[in-house]
């Protein structure tokens, strides 16, 4: 299985570059020059995001290196004992909507602290797993296309994150159990 | 509503940090993340620049309309406003196809592509259409089938089997999706019939 896993991962990246170059000579498209045609953009795109990456980070790294998110979780937890959920995932679940490399260096905390295959290990890996990083992935789809009003994208966002975050929880618990 | 929270996240945190005396990491943090964010926007080129270039090509060839078409009864469905056969819906199902093998930095450069196309078709305003909404929504919940890093942190700690919360990670992440999509649906439903 693993093994498996490994050879997708090693295989999947050179197997589309090769299939979408060979496509394209059959199909007699100028690959080369199409692809620095398309390439160009990128450069343009990278660097509208900067602005909008700046002041989100900024925000919410105020937000969290005031103390203010600690705050928060704390407060939060004992909603998360109530329903049985393990009070050490919570800052996770708030920070995984928020930050990435938070999230992720929580994760492997959780994961280091209470051992890969304890529940917690598990349920941690889940949740990184599953889900995105809505604010950022907020900022830079919106932030490189220009779009200043994100309408309900937001609150939709959030909400999901939270029934994702529900969601692997109760599959966890099922699956492997406490 | 982004303005409100963008505001509030760092007037609570410098009122918080007045109170508890936490001014310097506040100060600290300031510049640090500002130049992260520098740092992570630049060091996307290489990736936006390659997989866009590539991306032309897959374009120019007419395999994207092939994939959007693949998937057009699903991708029709959640999409209503983008006609057929739009360059969008190309866009939007090689991104949902990227996330789903964890090809996180593939994945990018095609969402932001989409966006682009769903722009266009919103006559280039500069507020978020219904698609682009609902987009979103699936995108940060995402199918996940090989989470990598995690399995790769699972193997680092040594655990007996790494691979094993792939089962969990897909439930949880399309049983998440399914969801948002009913989340995304309740709010335009609101929107347009709510009278809001």
């Amino acid at each position: 299985m693993m093994a498996f896993v490994q050879w997708i991962s090693l295989w999947l990246i050179p197997a589309i570059i090769g299939f979408v170059l060979l496509y394209g000579t059959w199909k007699r498209v100028p690959t080369y020059e199409s692809f620095v045609e398309g390439g160009k953009e990128g450069i343009h795109i990278a660097f509208s995001i900067i602005p909008y990456l700046v002041g989100m980070l900024v925000s919410v790294s105020i937000f969290r290196a005031s103390g203010a998110l600690d705050y928060l979780m704390r407060g939060i937890q004992p909603l998360a004992e109530a329903i049985g959920m393990p009070p050490e995932v919570v800052p996770l679940a708030i920070v995984r909507t928020i930050s990435g490399t938070a999230a992720l260096g929580m994760t492997t905390d959780l994961i280091a602290t209470y051992g890969p295959d304890s529940f917690i290990g598990r349920l941690a890996a889940t949740i990184q797993g599953s889900t995105e990083t809505t604010l950022y992935v907020l900022t830079v789809y919106f932030g490189a296309v220009g779009i200043k009003k994100m309408g309900d994208a937001l609150k939709v966002g959030v909400l999901a994150d939270i029934l994702s975050f529900l969601i692997s929880f109760f599959i966890v618990l099922f699956v492997f159990g406490k | 509503m982004v303005n409100l929270i963008w505001a509030a996240m760092a007037l609570i945190g410098i009122v918080f940090a007045a109170i508890n005396g936490t001014m310097e990491e506040v100060n600290e943090a300031v510049f640090k993340s500002a130049k992260e964010a520098v740092t992570i926007s630049i060091g996307m080129i290489s990736i936006l620049v390659f997989w866009l270039g590539l991306m032309k090509i897959a374009e120019d060839a007419g395999l994207l309309a092939k994939l959007a078409r693949l998937f057009t009864p699903l991708v029709r469905r959640l999409f209503p406003e983008v006609p057929k056969d739009h360059p969008a819906l190309g866009y939007i199902v090689s991104n949902m196809v990227a996330n789903m093998f964890g090809l996180g930095n593939a994945a990018t450069p095609l969402g932001i592509k989409a966006m682009e196309e769903l722009k266009k078709l919103n006559g280039e305003r500069e507020t978020a259409s219904r698609s682009m909404v609902t987009f979103l929504a699936m995108n940060t919940s995402g199918i996940t089938l090989i989470p990598a890093t995690v399995i790769s942190i699972r193997m680092t700690y040594g655990s007996a089997s790494p691979g094993e919360i792939i089962g969990t990670t897909f439930i949880a992440s399309s049983l998440a999706t399914i969801g948002a999509i009913f989340i995304d649906r309740y709010y335009y439903w609101k929107r347009t019939r709510g009278g809001k």
